[in-house]
């Protein structure tokens, strides 16, 4: 079968370094995977192509990079079932990260996000003998994390990174919840606290779900992030917008059934925050000048009560 | 057509003029609905952050009430949409979870047998109306209007919980459904991004620099308004772009951010304060001002039925 493939290419030794698309057309195998197209061409059409890559079996992490505007294994994905017709390919290095020449990027920072986490096991004894033993029913859980096989892919996609490099990212905080919930280390609530206190840490993840919708072993990054926030309320970090923000959303689906979008940018804010409620002022106002202000009262989802029992049978009565 | 109508909080709250517009809109498409007055909001992912079993109680009890009504749901709200959706993979995946949230529902006299179909209007436009049944419903031409889609984050992510898989359609669908109202589409890169409106209250900045991220790139590449059919994106897109944009690109706020039946009202010819147009705070009033000076479009390209 053919395979059209558009690579993006940059060089940083030319004289005049400049990004450009190069159009690569192949026979290949049914089989052929993306990374197998691009070793051919290195090897048989064009030797100049940089690319990284090692075990071919998506197991090394390698070979992440955008393939038409996604990150994915190169290895792991095959053209057959992406252009099984022959349409065109784009490859692009990994977002995020920056890069070194055409298809190979800089996993630097990769590195220093997860160095972030401190990511080893800190018990606060030494084991009575020989080693600690964790129960295997308390490492389940953890298996999904343990997966990772650090390709950057999360790291590529994440719409928060795009505007933040601060941001821990989703492979860091799926590392770090690995520890948090390892029954073997001790420093779960110093873990806790830091990530929930410092710029970049559990609160500023968007929940857009690219993390998890990229990551080809199903880490799902942003699904334990979610879970390290109501981990770090239960263990007592409450002073921030976004513990307001969940406890003020939950607080309205008990109240009324139905979101309370006025009461709940308060709450978020703090209403002792005047400077942060003065801020927003104008916004709510040109909000409602334009009628588009959510009423004062909700609308009630009839017959409420049910409602409130359910959730306070989940989340207990008022607080 | 019947459904079983779920709104969504934001239409029934901070963006009345998508309820207003979605039921002019679906009238014209001769769309039954019955509105799921009793429904809870689906917790939009906030409140399956600290709790998705919960959410997946209410979530699961909206589906139940539709089921007993013999209607599939269909919802204006992106976020509902995706939330709902993982809610019911949930439960149909694993039917010893439907058992123990169905004990829940039983003293309400709900039960829920996992066949209800949640569609948002986008999809069921595609799969239920068709798009020649939709075009035939259209008498102004929008050609010569440039629109960038904005699909945001939940009708699209997690692939597999939406059905993007065996409905291969809804991944174009807002570019399917710009293109059939004779306009262009514009293309720019964050249109499956986040708006950044879950961590506008949290981390303002980065919210911040979403929206001008992505209302700059449409705008830089033409576009006369964004299309969305997320009523949560639409709020911070046009309610924060002003500040937004001066803080980041220090230009003024451009480009109207329209809901999707706003779009198909427009195409419909049905009047631009029934739609509520007004109702933006990044003004709309050049594109519905170029709608009617377009004389070309005053003329229908297929008879009305």
């Amino acid at each position: 079968m053919q395979a059209n493939l558009k690579v993006k290419r940059y060089n940083p030794d030319e004289p005049q370094p400049r990004v450009r698309y190069q159009e690569y057309s192949l026979d290949v195998l049914e089989s052929f995977t993306v990374l197998d197209a691009l070793i051919q061409v290195r090897d048989e059409v064009d030797g100049t192509l940089a690319l990284r890559c090692s075990c071919r079996a998506s197991i090394c992490g390698s070979c992440g990079m955008r393939v038409n505007g996604r990150a994915k294994l190169a290895c792991k994905t095959r053209i057959a079932e992406l252009a099984p017709n022959g349409e065109q390919l784009t490859i692009e290095p990994m977002g995020n990260h920056p890069v070194i020449k055409d298809l190979v990027v800089d996993i630097d920072t990769f590195f220093n996000q997860i160095r972030r986490v401190d990511p080893f096991i800190q018990p606060d004894s030494t084991p009575t003998q020989g080693e600690f033993i964790a129960s295997s029913e308390s490492m389940t859980n953890l298996l999904g994390v343990m997966n990772c096989i650090m390709c950057g892919a999360c790291v590529s996609d994440c719409t928060v990174l795009e505007v933040d490099d601060k941001f821990i990212g989703p492979a860091a905080l799926a590392k770090a919840y690995r520890f948090v919930d390892d029954p073997r280390d001790d420093r779960s609530s110093e873990r806790l606290k830091k990530l929930n206190d410092e710029h970049g840490g559990i609160w500023d993840c968007t929940r857009c779900f690219q993390c998890v919708e990229v990551c080809p072993k199903d880490v799902a990054p942003m699904d334990r992030i979610m879970e390290m926030r109501d981990m770090a309320i239960e263990a007592g970090n409450r002073n921030t917008p976004g513990y307001r923000h969940t406890e003020s959303f939950i607080r309205s689906v008990r109240r009324h059934g139905r979101l309370d979008e006025t009461r709940l940018a308060v709450d978020s804010i703090g209403w002792t925050n005047v400077p942060g409620l003065l801020r927003e002022a104008p916004v709510a106002m040109k909000a409602f000048t334009k009628g588009k202000l959510p009423p004062l009262f909700p609308h009630k989802a009839e017959g409420n009560s049910a409602i409130r029992e359910i959730v306070e049978k989940a989340e207990g009565g008022s607080k | 057509m019947k459904y079983a109508f779920y709104p969504g909080c934001v239409a029934r709250g901070g963006a009345p003029e998508l309820y207003e517009s979605a039921i002019a809109v679906m009238q014209r498409l001769g769309i039954e609905t019955v509105e799921l007055t009793r429904a809870s909001c689906t917790g939009a992912g906030v409140l399956q952050e600290k709790n998705r079993r919960l959410g997946d109680v209410l979530n699961v009890r909206t589906m139940a009430m539709a089921e007993q009504m013999g209607l599939p749901i269909l919802t204006i709200c992106s976020t509902c949409q995706g939330v709902m959706s993982q809610a019911n993979h949930a439960v149909q995946r694993n039917p010893d979870y439907l058992d123990e949230i169905n004990a829940e529902l039983a003293q309400e006299g709900l039960v829920y047998r996992g066949s209800t179909v949640v569609k948002h209007l986008l999809w069921v436009l595609l799969e239920d109306v068709g798009i020649d049944r939709l075009k035939s419903t259209f008498s102004k031409e929008l050609s010569g209007f440039n629109f960038a889609p904005f699909y945001g984050c939940y009708i699209v992510r997690p692939s597999d919980a939406l059905g993007l898989g065996e409905n291969p359609q809804r991944r174009n669908s807002l570019e399917t459904v710009i293109e059939a109202t004779g306009a262009n589409v514009t293309d720019f890169p964050g249109k499956t991004a986040c708006c950044g409106l879950p961590i506008l209250l949290i981390n303002q900045q980065n919210s911040l620099k979403m929206v001008s991220n992505h209302t700059g790139a449409a705008s830089d590449a033409g576009a006369d308004a964004m299309v969305t059919p997320c009523p949560l994106c639409h709020l911070n897109l046009d309610g924060y772009q002003p500040r937004a944009r001066k803080n980041n690109r220090g230009d003024a706020a451009d480009l109207p951010i329209i809901h999707l039946p706003q779009l198909l009202g427009m195409a419909m010819g049905i009047d631009h304060d029934k739609l509520g147009m007004k109702k933006h705070v990044v003004s709309t009033k050049d594109l519905v001002q170029q709608l009617n000076t377009n004389a070309t479009g005053s003329q229908p390209r297929v008879p009305q039925t």
